[in-house]
């Protein structure tokens, strides 16, 4: 038992980070039907960013207040992704639109291994740690075989920063001018943009939003595990895909349901099975997903037309 | 960096042909560049003494870079737009007439004799190779390029038949390739199988895993089935990573045996290859003769595709590829087609796996990460899915473009000593797979030779042939 709540604590830190990372996900595929194949890349690249900046912050402008330096690290890790996700899609998807469905699937791969080659080479191949910080811990209980069941302050910002956030995005969906037009746009591309929605804009503003996200839970990535590495974007990208498609692709809530779900069973598949099996657990629960519930918890069945 | 310059290239919109518009473009573009570098470029981390991370500022890199794109997007807007515009109308006329005649014109006729010359070219290569080196050994390295390119070509050819004749999207497709190098190494070392008689097992071993994930994915269609595809072969590689009883673990299988020339082992004995033959002994005989064993491996693939595609089956896998619910209500089983597709493509992967653990002698789960499969798919999708010298081309300009990279040192004279070629390969790679995309989506070869003809010949522009929808 003690164990199992532990482990669900841990669960929901690391889903609400791929939570963050699957919204980017969804919304592209919501609104322009292609897998955004360089986002788990953001992400990564969000990573450097936030270990860059937060360094600056640190070792040459000296501020003391961890919680001043991470608002600083998560704005600008923030601005500078997005601006990364808007031109991506200018450079890599934007000509592609209209060209066969084949194309920027295979655009987005090329980007993928850019940004992971080109931080390397701007950043070199190691590992790049920083220095532990937030390292409080409240003690819930202990147990009768001294297990104790803990939940650090770095776990209460994680899943405290990425509702807030939420909170936030699913406002700008449902109540702004912004998320009526991007609704337009998931619904049919053609008849927004005779509607008068300008609707490059709307597809750019997308992914800038979702790169946004992305740099959120690349901040949170790296004050969760301290390290960050050039590779380190592709496995919670498909991670974050399947919490994606989990959900139900295309469904807002359905990708931060699924980003939950994803990372309680990867954790629990760690505690109770095997730790080097865990990514296997997520590959298959992709597989079998896509297979027999291919739209989802949350989404919209697909209609076949002839 | 040539990369962010073409970030900005197609990034902002049209602009006037005047100075001014021309100059504000410039200054735009340089600035997105200047955001884009701004931590990432700028700053680079470093590991300090005390195994701290300290930051190194790199102003000046930063500098050239926006100064590029700055020349590079203000001559574009200024220049370029006239060009762009009169692109586009081509463009535009030339999206109509989709069916021409294929009378013979001078580009038909050099086509054709493209083909022929190709082959000689791939089969006087280490020839020529000798001849320009002078000798064999030192012409090791190109002979080795060339091995490399032909299991490319190779496995390009494989997965076209999933991808490029069937429609179905397989990011997964090095799962086979594994299986195959894995069969082999296995087979040979365990149970001392000679490699003729582990190349059609494993062939075999990898149809059947072709069928196996074949099996559940045949309600899926485009992306998901990429995904899919790519989960199992994610998979693969784990289990072979964690399975360390049997496939030893992420340290791969060592000592692979060698190939024997049909029995006369490559050794500096008695009943050596080189003695047999009355020859001086070298180590480059063993080479010369994978050469011209992923030859006639990968001419054999070229054969039975051509060959497949005009029989029955070949001609539902197009049918698939065009539209699966007409294929299925024309009484085509779907369910047959998909798995045969699946299956050939995958028996042509395990054989160039196994072909690949007999050359290295040691194979590990590192080569069969998620960037092969990338590889060969990009080298599929650029050759014009279906086109079978396409898929050579292809292959010989990604696999042999970024090999070049590696003869690039005496620009270290250039860029100061610490400038590794190298590094940039992939990342070059990657870009390249953009630009070839936005330049040409449709592949290098885009037009396709009808499989049937009804009185004359005419040629089907790329546009018209359907990519199929998994």
């Amino acid at each position: 038992m003690d164990v199992f709540v532990q482990q669900l604590i841990n669960g929901l830190t690391l889903g609400s980070i791929y939570g963050l990372i699957a919204i980017g996900y969804t919304m592209v595929f919501g609104i322009i039907g292609m897998v955004n194949f360089a986002h788990g890349d953001v992400f990564m690249l969000s990573a450097f960013v936030a270990l860059i900046v937060f360094l600056v912050c640190t070792a040459w402008l000296g501020i003391g207040s961890i919680a001043l330096a991470l608002f600083i690290v998560m704005i600008v890790a923030m601005l500078v992704t997005a601006l990364w996700g808007w031109t991506i899609e200018r450079v890599a998807y934007r000509p592609l639109r209209g060209s066969f469905r084949l194309a920027p699937l295979i655009s987005a791969i090329g980007m993928s291994i850019f940004l992971s080659n080109f931080v390397q080479v701007a950043q070199g191949a190691r590992n790049k740690p920083i220095p532990p910080m937030v390292q409080d811990v409240i003690v819930l209980w202990t147990g009768p075989t001294g297990y104790t069941v803990a939940l650090s302050y770095k776990q209460i910002i994680i899943m405290a920063v990425t509702a807030v956030l939420l909170t936030i995005f699913w406002y700008v969906v449902q109540k702004t001018s912004l998320g009526r037009a991007q609704r337009a746009c998931e619904q049919d591309r053609k008849m927004a943009a005779l509607l008068g929605i300008d609707v490059d804009r709307t597809i750019s503003l997308t992914f800038v939003i979702g790169a946004a996200l992305a740099a959120v839970a690349g901040t949170m990535y790296l004050l969760y595990y301290g390290v960050v590495s050039f590779a380190d974007g592709f496995v919670p990208g498909v991670k974050a895909f399947t919490a994606a498609v989990l959900g139900g692709i295309g469904s807002l809530p359905g990708a931060v349901l699924g980003g939950l779900i994803i990372g309680l069973i990867e954790t629990m598949w760690s505690a109770y099975f095997s730790i080097e099996y865990k990514d296997v657990a997520a590959f298959s629960i992709l597989a079998i997903v896509l297979i027999f519930m291919p739209s989802g918890i949350l989404g919209r069945p697909e209609v076949e037309k002839v | 960096m040539s990369g962010d310059a073409m970030t900005t290239r197609t990034g902002a919109g049209p602009a006037g042909s005047d100075l001014a518009a021309a100059l504000k473009d410039g200054v735009r573009g340089a600035l997105v560049m200047l955001g884009l570098c701004i931590p990432i470029i700028l700053l680079r981390t470093d590991q300090s003494q005390a195994n701290e991370l300290i930051l190194r500022p790199r102003v000046g890199l930063v500098l050239i870079f926006c100064a590029l794109i700055f020349i590079l997007r203000f001559t574009l807007s200024y220049y370029g737009v006239k060009w762009r515009t009169s692109r586009r109308l081509k463009a535009q006329g030339e999206a109509l007439p989709t069916v021409t005649d294929a009378r013979p014109t001078w580009k038909a006729r050099l086509s054709a004799m493209a083909l022929p010359a190709f082959l000689g070219l791939a089969v006087t290569y280490p020839l020529l190779t000798v001849l320009v080196n002078g000798g064999l050994d030192p012409s090791r390295y190109w002979i080795d390029l060339g091995i490399l390119i032909l299991t490319y070509v190779m496995l390009g050819w494989g997965l076209n038949i999933v991808v490029g004749l069937a429609g179905l999207l397989d990011l997964g497709y090095v799962a086979f390739y594994a299986v195959g190098a894995y069969s082999y190494a296995l087979l040979a070392t365990k149970f001392g199988l000679s490699f003729w008689i582990c190349l059609p097992l494993a062939g075999i071993l990898a149809a059947f895993w072709g069928v196996l994930l074949g099996f559940p994915v045949l309600r899926l269609r485009g992306d998901y089935l990429a995904i899919v595809t790519l989960a199992f072969g994610e998979i693969i590689r784990l289990v072979l990573i964690n399975w360390v009883d049997v496939t030893g673990g992420a340290a791969g299988i060592y000592s692979i045996p060698r190939a024997s020339f049909f029995g006369i082992p490559f050794t500096a004995g008695e009943d050596g290859f080189a003695a047999r033959f009355g020859l001086e002994f070298s180590g480059m005989h063993r080479i010369v003769f994978f050469y011209y064993l992923i030859l006639v491996l990968a001419l054999i693939t070229n054969f039975v595709t051509m060959r497949l595609k005009r029989l029955p089956v070949g001609r539902a896998w197009e049918a698939l590829r065009e539209d699966e619910i007409a294929c299925r209500s024309l009484g085509i089983n779907t369910v047959s087609t998909k798995l045969t597709a699946f299956a050939i493509g995958a028996m042509f992967g395990g054989f160039a796996g196994s072909f690949f653990a007999v050359r290295q002698g040691f194979i590990s789960p590192e080569s069969f990460n998620f960037l092969e499969s990338a590889i060969i798919l990009a080298i599929v999708v650029l050759g014009g899915m279906g086109s079978q010298i396409g898929v050579a081309i292809a292959a010989v300009v990604l696999v042999g473009m970024p090999e070049l990279l590696r003869n690039l040192g005496f620009m270290r004279g250039f860029f100061g000593a610490g400038f590794d070629p190298n590094e940039f390969r992939l990342l070059l790679f990657g870009l390249g797979m953009v630009a070839m995309m936005v330049w040409r989506p449709r592949g290098l070869i885009s037009h396709r030779d009808p499989s049937v003809v009804l009185k004359e010949r005419k040629a089907i522009s790329g546009s018209l042939v359907k990519e199929g929808h998994g």
